[in-house]
């Protein structure tokens, strides 16, 4: 299955996620730009972590009006399968893909440490690959993580399975909403979760459970 | 050439961290009575033309689509 990664001038994750994208599937992913209007036929398109356009205005908020984000909604669309790590999740929530919004952590400061992630729904392609329930280790890095919907809104996610991931065992680092740390959307192909799995998918990193995410969403057997 | 000010405030409900470390800030070096701070945005923008109701109809949809994120924000748009 190929991958694509999209990157926007500010972000600092992108070469992890190719580098994790690489080692998973065996290959490289193409690379889209944010003034790009077409992205190449793929099954996965990455949004990676970072400061896209130095988080002006609110996080997020100028790259999600980015022309790739038009192409991104088109193939979103389509079925295809769309993540945004930290930076890419706050993205995709400004471009309207994703509901709700992300807000300054509750102790306005920046937290760089590792959680602890319940992985709450195992029937979507990016969690297949996981157990009902699991307790899985990821790391985060972020000032803007603080989970807020309205609470129709969170009904909605919290009825329909569409809290994918949730900080388990007290380690809510942002004072997320029902401590939330990633949610899809309706249709199943568009997720977004503030940890960053492609930092703990290789011995070397300390740890693996982050590479479940990858290869559930390329189809590659565990 | 119209001038505006454009105010966007976080909506009652939303929890803001920020204004309330400014509350717990005026309320250290003195300032007695400090009932409660929201922080909020400013945007002060120049816009062509002499058309009072096209430039606030044009400046709320920069709102809309911009300048403000609806779902925790509201704002408000003054025309000088």
């Amino acid at each position: 299955m190929k991958s694509a990664v999209v990157l926007l001038p500010g972000l600092n994750r992108d070469r992890d996620m190719i580098a994790a994208l690489t080692k998973i599937s065996g290959t490289a992913p193409v690379t889209v730009w944010q003034t790009d209007t077409e992205i190449p036929d793929v099954d996965l398109i990455v949004i990676p972590g970072g400061f896209s356009y130095g988080d002006y205005l609110r996080c997020g908020a100028i790259a999600a009006r980015m022309p790739v984000m038009r192409a991104i909604a088109e193939k979103a669309e389509k079925g295809v399968q769309v993540m945004g790590v930290c930076n890419g999740f706050q993205i995709l929530v400004e471009a309207g893909l994703l509901p709700g919004a992300l807000m300054r952590n509750d102790h306005l400061k920046f937290v760089c440490r590792e959680v602890k992630l319940r992985v709450e729904n195992v029937n979507t392609s990016f969690t297949r690959g996981y157990a009902p329930g699991q307790i899985i280790r990821s790391p985060v890095a972020h000032h803007d993580g603080n989970y807020f919907a309205d609470p129709e809104t969170l009904a909605r996610l919290e009825g329909n399975g569409r809290i994918v991931f949730r900080y388990a065992e007290g380690t809510n680092p942002n004072g997320a909403i029902n401590d939330i740390a990633g949610i899809i959307n309706e249709r199943g192909n568009v997720l977004g979760l503030m940890p960053h799995p492609e930092n703990l998918i290789e011995p070397a990193h300390g740890g693996t459970d982050g590479r479940a995410l990858f290869e559930s969403a390329l189809g590659i057997a565990a | 050439m119209i001038k505006a000010r454009i105010t966007v405030t976080l909506k009652n409900g939303v929890l803001d961290p920020q204004g309330k470390a400014i509350e717990h800030a005026l309320d250290g070096l003195g300032f007695a009575g400090v009932g409660s701070v929201r922080q909020g945005k400013v945007f002060d923008i120049e816009v062509d033309g002499t058309d009072r109701a096209k430039a606030e109809a044009d400046l709320k949809a920069m709102c809309d689509k911009l300048l403000a994120n609806t779902v925790i924000e509201n704002y408000s748009v003054a025309i000088t």
